[in-house]
């Protein structure tokens, strides 16, 4: 079927399956590969993405469920973002790599709505993003970092 | 490269004109061996390290090795920065084909630094000079009077200088400096060597714009998914497409055998019923709809606890002899005051990288092109010109970013299915594995028991050690019926124990193989760094000393063994990175009440690494506190490119210890994904400590693997010195602990 996707602030007109999962539509038809497969079962959070801007695992929603809603994924920018990202390369965050647009994404969302949050709500968002390579040290670093940088700019 | 110049392969660097402008220099690395997989070998000068200088002053390093969270691209391209005295912001990396001419680029073994190291920095350094000679000529001065500084050369005299791109023309027409003239930079004077710098690909690793396998694109291509046998080695007796004709998207479904490769080389594939869509999620969804009747072949009665029972029991008996008896341990057993014994095992584990196994592949009648993320892109190419019948120099592996290898991408069974697809449907194809697919058809780290028997001498000392090992050799997955573990394994920690114990046995007994197996991580170094720790841990308790003294103890007096590789184990060091990590710990302090501390220790990859780990536990659910480790891995080339490594091998570890195990029922492996083959979380991580000494005159060792086999015997040890329960037997999960 056609449906219009809002993905960043960009229209895309799509043709897709109703029931395929958020991302694949984003990664397959729309095209936009920043946003991660890792299990499909929402276990990862390597999917992560914003719908209206809420933390949403695209392996497990619906594509329809994002029609006139508007989609956040790595590829977009935004304010939070922005310090999160500046604060991922100052602590030389990543390593594969692989997973970090899930973490960024779930990082914003969790700035979003807690300004300054504490380590323990760090932990409670961002326990549902796994990282093979083992980067939460830096993770949990970075996102204080992006608090200060933050304040810093304000 | 096609405009290679007449090579004499007695020169170390060679110059190679380039069209576009600017030069080209080429090294050839000596080889470091390839292990137990040969690939075509061909005389000849076949350099496997280049960089490119530009006229806009742009420096390229061709990253020969594949990059999967490692960091080398950084490593190796800051090493040449240095010599060159480059300035950073011109540097950048471009990522090799798979192509001999540049060398091994084989992935794993924790040795491309180690390889690696001294010809970047003398290719940084001959680049240099070549630059120095072209601007002395332009200032008719001598050499010796002009230095290179900041990608400029400035003359001493004048303080005149002349930006590098400005003197890339006529470098070129410099005579290459003969290798022994080439001097590299004393330790104290680095810039970049053994300092830190940042991941060269940070920009596009937080913008979603790296390019992983999974996001490789190519016009018209097809996506797929597999439906493999369950039990391994299994085929398809029958199968009825049911609905998945009738997904949307899905355009073919066809049976594909198993290749099965030659002995003693390559990984061949499963084979299995394909399932070609326009995107990869009715791939997925059609492959689910399959109706298929599987052929389940000899391992179909294969049951892991089953495996774990009669490992055990084999290595309570005496087991084939490995070379290496010191002294007579039945002696010791007869004359001690006190022995131990006991038995340890480690299951089956997958590597889970978080990027599943896939590549993308165009077969072109004649000629062959693939993307995609594998560790080892030569053996990838000597496979798919053996299967498919192409001449090797007609096929291309472009190698994207891998997201996370482990030793999973090593294997390039996925590559061989979708070059398959490709010619079966005529059209390029990017085959996907669903994650339950990477858990359920890897090639698994093995399962393991050991058995170990230890004397105490009136004086509290060790006085006899009797090991005895079994576990399905990674040769079974080249050479059918190899059912003891090859020496090589056995070198990962067993044969090369470092404690100077007067009598020594060590012992293999026979483990088939019922699944494929591999190598993760540190490979048979999770073993042995367990059965070892783990022991010393409980002769220490049965001597009625600390740990930490019984391992110095152990280690004996300072000494250093030469073996076979310029690399000789030196046990100072060992001590040193011990009393280190004990001191950062505050270890022998009181601690709270129900916390614990353990210490392990182990040689690795010619690395030096000792950790402790502080746990708590309450009700018998164990909590990771702090880990401290350190690592003496000689020259450190990117220092917080190796503390992220450290801090990752120490979640790698956890993971194994808390919750790795994949078991068979029936031939076929029950986990599924993540919720039931779980990972460290963000919630579970400790606060995390790593020191790396400060070795900068010794020759760079391995970084990316040492981290991890000490993390779960000090997690072990720490439990016991809290509450006195000995664990023996990996998970902790499965002990109902986590």
């Amino acid at each position: 079927m056609d449906i219009n996707l809002s993905i960043n602030g960009n229209s895309h007109a799509v043709q897709v399956q109703e029931d395929m999962p958020l991302l694949w539509a984003i990664r397959d038809i729309v095209g936009l590969t920043g946003t991660k497969f890792g299990c499909g079962v929402s276990q990862c959070g390597a999917c992560s993405v914003l719908v209206d801007g809420r933390l949403t695992k695209s392996c497990s929603v619906s594509v329809l469920d994002a029609v006139e809603k508007e989609i956040f994924t790595i590829e977009g920018n935004s304010e939070n973002l922005e310090f999160l990202r500046q604060a991922w390369t100052d602590g030389n965050v990543p390593q594969c790599g692989y997973c970090q647009s899930g973490q960024l994404i779930a990082a914003t969302s969790l700035l979003d709505s807690i300004e300054k949050p504490t380590d323990k709500d760090i932990d409670n968002a961002m326990s549902a993003n796994i990282c093979r390579c083992g980067t939460y040290t830096r993770i949990k670093k970075a996102i204080h970092t992006a608090v200060q940088l933050k304040n810093q700019t304000l | 490269m096609s405009s290679i110049q007449k090579i004499d392969r007695r020169d170390f660097v060679k110059l190679f004109g380039l069209a576009s402008g600017g030069i080209i220099l080429g090294c050839s690395v000596a080889s470091d061996s390839k292990g137990f997989i040969p690939i075509e070998s061909k005389k000849g000068f076949h350099p496997n390290l280049f960089v490119h200088l530009e006229e806009n002053g742009n420096v390229t390093l061709i990253a020969s090795r594949s990059e999967m969270g490692q960091g080398i691209r950084t490593s190796l391209a800051s090493a040449i920065a240095d010599e060159l005295e480059a300035d950073w912001q011109y540097v950048s990396v471009v990522q090799a084909i798979g192509h001999e001419k540049y060398g091994n680029q084989n992935t794993d073994g924790s040795r491309s630094v180690r390889t690696r190291l001294e010809p970047m920095r003398k290719m940084g350094a001959t680049a240099k000079i070549m630059l120095i000679t072209a601007a002395a000529k332009k200032w008719n001065v001598a050499e010796v009077a002009c230095k290179a500084e900041n990608h400029f050369v400035i003359n001493k005299n004048t303080n005149e200088q002349i930006f590098f791109g400005d003197l890339v023309a006529d470098a070129a027409k410099v005579a290459i400096p003969k290798e022994e003239t080439v001097q590299l930079k004393k330790v104290e004077d680095f810039k970049f060597i053994g300092k830190t710098l940042k991941s060269v690909d940070l920009k596009d690793f937080t913008h979603g714009t790296a390019t992983y396998g999974i996001d490789v694109r190519i016009p018209n291509m097809k996506f797929a998914a597999i439906a493999r046998s369950p039990v391994t080695f299994g085929s398809v007796k029958s199968f009825t497409k049911n609905n998945a004709e009738k997904v949307a998207g899905v355009e073919a479904i066809f049976e594909m055998p198993r290749l099965i490769p030659p002995t003693g080389k390559f990984f061949g594939m499963l084979g299995g019923v394909a399932v070609i869509a326009n995107n990869t999620w009715a791939a997925f969804q059609g492959k689910l709809d399959l109706d298929i009747e599987w052929e389940k072949g000899a391992n179909e009665n294969f049951d892991s606890e089953e495996f774990k029972k009669i490992l055990t029991k084999r290595v309570q008996k005496t087991g084939k002899l490995v070379p290496g008896v010191r002294g007579n341990v039945n002696t010791a057993f007869d004359t001690a005051a006190k022995t131990i014994e006991a038995t340890y095992h480690v299951p089956f584990l997958a590597h889970a990288p978080m990027e599943v196994p896939n590549a993308t592949a165009w077969f072109q009648g004649d000629k062959i092109e693939v993307w995609a993320p594998v560790q080892d892109p030569q053996t990838a190419r000597s496979e798919l010109a053996h299967f498919f019948e192409v001449p090797i120099e007609n096929i291309t592996i472009n190698v994207p970013f891998l997201g996370g290898g482990f030793g999973r991408k090593s294997k390039s069974d996925f590559v061989v299915e979708a070059v398959a697809i490709s010619k079966k449907i005529k059209a390029p194809v990017q085959v996907v594995w669903t994650r339950e697919d990477d858990i359920q058809h890897s090639f698994y780290h093995a399962t393991s028991a050991q058995y170990l028997k230890g004397s105490i001498d009136k004086e509290g000392n060790l006085s006899g050690w009797l090991q005895r090992v079994g576990f399905p050799s990674i040769v079974s997955s080249f050479k059918p019926l190899s059912d003891y573990a090859s020496g090589f394994e056995l070198n990962q920690g067993f044969t090369n124990n470092p404690y100077a114990i007067k009598n020594f046995r060590l012992e293999s007994v026979k483990a088939e193989a019922n699944l494929r197996i591999g190598w993760m991580r540190s490979v048979v170094h999770i073993h042995s760094a367990f059965g070892i720790n783990s022991f010393v841990d409980e002769l220490a308790f049965a001597a009625q000393k600390d740990p930490l003294q019984f391992h110095l103890d152990l280690l004996g007096e300072d000494r250093i063994i030469e073996g076979k590789s310029k690399f000789p184990f030196n046990s100072k060091r060992f001590k040193n990175v011990l009393t280190t990590t004990a001191k950062m710990a505050n270890w022998g302090e009181k601690l709270p009440e129900g916390h614990g501390l353990g210490i392990a220790i182990h040689y690795s990859f010619y690395s030096y690494v000792a950790t402790v780990v502080e746990v708590s536990v309450i009700e018998r659910k164990v909590k990771i506190e702090n880990i401290w480790t350190t690592i003496d891995c000689g020259l450190a080339l990117n220092k917080d490119n190796i503390t992220n490594q450290l801090e990752g091998a120490a979640i790698f570890g956890m993971s194994l210890a808390l919750f790795g195990k994949i078991s068979t029922k029936e031939g076929a492996i029950e986990q599924n994904n993540f919720f039931d083959y779980e990972m460290t979380r963000m919630k579970d991580a400790p606060k995390i400590h790593i020191h790396i000494v400060d070795a900068m005159h010794e020759p760079p060792t391995g970084v990316g693997e040492p981290g991890v086999p000490v993390i779960a015997p000090a997690i072990c040890n720490a439990i016991f010195n809290a509450t006195g329960e000995r664990v023996r037997s990996l998970p902790l999960m499965d002990l109902g602990m986590v």
